[in-house]
């Protein structure tokens, strides 16, 4: 990145902290302590003991959850994208399916599975990741231009090849996105899991700070799941600039036409 | 030897009321030979092309190659379409697309390499291998398409209207790339086109398509010298009785024309 980039990129954040250190630095609420408070307060809350046990079994439990709707999300999509006749009989329950807010399944799966666990948790995740994987990856498939169809089919590319040679990778800009989409909801799910009947975990840990009056701590964790979400994007996005580079190419010299 | 046998071919498309592209086509492509199909548009080219190349269903009719029935896409039949930027990968090399199918044949990595590399040297594109198609021009994304055809090693070779949407001078360029890789590699070539100076600078014969519901109007034989050049060939007498020839029929087939029932 070239300086000018890394000036533009950090430009708005840095002016944006300075902000709040500013308008907070006098402030006496107890809601709302001065952001150098909060600042002090960060490695105090954040040791080893609640690294180790709330921020990695959480992020251990978004993986899980989020790996499971990946793989189930292409290999469903793939099937259903590639069927005109399973599409048609999938579509409508797809549209219903993805339309309930996944945080509404927690009572339900609670119900079945009791929420104590990692399992339930990790469902909760999978479950609401799977629907944009899932769709986004129908469209990809579906959409695969005719003409690299039958140019698989006309050099007798078999099955396992123009699956992994010519559909997915046809498909997978769409999946990327699907897979970019589910990303954000899996971390807030990862968070809205904790929520119900966990005492281990990043958002059970804010929760108890907040019902602890800890309120710097509790805006430490806050700031951290804020740290995480980037952190995490940025290593799709590093995922994404290398596997879809072609896509980018492709872009550029159709733009360029 | 017959290489290509067509007989009866017959194609209507399904739906309300039912489509006939195609009523009854019959002719012969022997070995090596290069022969140059035209028709006014909808004459049902493509639709020839794709059932022989088992893509489509036959309503009626056989399509035979050195012999053998086709009912899906035969294992000695390349096709180059015509829509070049849509029938390479984008996501693989040039060379990855040239490879793909001999991979799939089970080649070894060593052979595949030599045959890639030949395949792309003889259109010229030798040093374009770690580039990707879109990074290519039009006609050099053809010449792609043709390699990857030529490094296939096909019984039958057919292209589809191969040079329509690329420009004038290019397309005499590849013109004369076909006709050298034909005349070295003998291979058999079905050469689709909606271009009548194409079809008789290319072609050994030219056959005439009829309108639809499609038959064979006429099979022009084209006595021209073997060496063709984009100059003397076609300033040549025989060339313009030819190309009128064609033209005339092509025109009577845009106006319904059948061929006299014998």
């Amino acid at each position: 990145m070239t300086p000018r980039r890394v000036l533009a990129a950090l430009g708005l954040p840095v002016v944006l902290i300075a902000l709040w250190w500013l308008v907070s630095a006098s402030s006496t609420s107890f809601f709302w302590p001065p952001l150098s408070t909060i600042v002090r307060a960060f490695p105090q809350t954040w040791t080893a003991d609640p690294i180790l046990h709330d921020v990695l079994p959480s992020l251990a439990r978004l993986t899980t959850g989020y790996l499971v709707a990946l793989v189930a999300g292409v290999a469903a999509g793939t099937a259903i994208g590639s069927s005109p006749t399973l599409r048609a009989l999938c579509e409508p329950a797809l549209e219903f399916l993805r339309a309930i807010p996944p945080p509404v399944l927690i009572p339900v799966i609670a119900l079945f599975a009791g929420y104590t666990g990692a399992t339930s948790k990790v469902v909760t995740i999978a479950l609401g990741c799977l629907w944009p994987i899932l769709l986004n990856t129908v469209e990809g498939v579906r959409s695969l231009d005719e003409v690299l169809r039958d140019t698989a089919r006309s050099y007798r590319l078999g099955r396992v090849a123009t699956l992994r040679q010519v559909v997915l990778r046809g498909a997978s800009p769409r999946i990327a996105t699907g897979a970019r989409q589910a990303l954000s909801i899996g971390v807030i799910l990862m968070v809205i899991s904790e929520l119900f009947g966990a005492d281990r975990g990043l958002g059970a840990a804010i929760v108890q700070f907040q019902r602890g009056f800890a309120i710097p701590q509790m805006w430490t964790g806050i700031i951290l799941l804020g740290l995480l979400g980037v952190a995490l994007s940025g290593l799709f996005r590093l995922v994404e600039h290398r596997s879809l580079a072609w896509y980018r190419g492709l872009r550029q010299s159709e733009r360029g036409m | 030897m017959i290489a290509l046998d067509v007989a009866g071919l017959a194609k209507t498309y399904p739906g309300p009321g039912g489509v006939e592209a195609v009523r009854d086509l019959t002719f012969q492509v022997g070995r090596g030979e290069l022969v140059c199909v035209v028709g006014p548009s909808g004459a049902g080219k493509t639709t020839l092309l794709r059932c022989v190349a088992g893509l489509l269903d036959l309503s009626g009719g056989r399509i035979s190659l050195d012999g053998t029935p086709v009912t899906g896409p035969p294992a000695g039949m390349a096709v180059v379409f015509q829509e070049y930027g849509r029938s390479l990968f984008p996501w693989l090399t040039v060379r990855k697309n040239v490879e793909l199918p001999l991979k799939e044949k089970g080649l070894a990595k060593a052979a595949r390499t030599a045959k890639v590399d030949a395949a792309l040297e003889s259109v010229g594109l030798l040093e374009s291998a770690g580039a990707h198609p879109w990074q290519l021009s039009g006609g050099m994304q053809q010449r792609v398409a043709i390699a990857r055809a030529v490094a296939y090693e096909p019984s039958v070779l057919l292209m589809d209207e191969p040079f329509a949407a690329v420009d004038a001078q290019t397309r005499a360029d590849l013109e004369d790339l076909v006709r050298e890789l034909w005349q070295r590699l003998a291979v058999t070539i079905l050469f689709v086109t909606h271009d009548i100076d194409e079809s008789v600078y290319l072609g050994q014969r030219v056959l005439v398509l009829s309108n639809r519901p499609t038959v064979i109007l006429e099979d022009v034989p084209v006595d021209l010298p073997e060496h063709r050049d984009q100059l003397a060939t076609r300033s040549s007498p025989e060339f313009a009785r030819i190309r009128t020839h064609v033209y005339e029929l092509v025109q009577l087939a845009k106006k319904g024309g059948r061929p006299d029932p014998e």
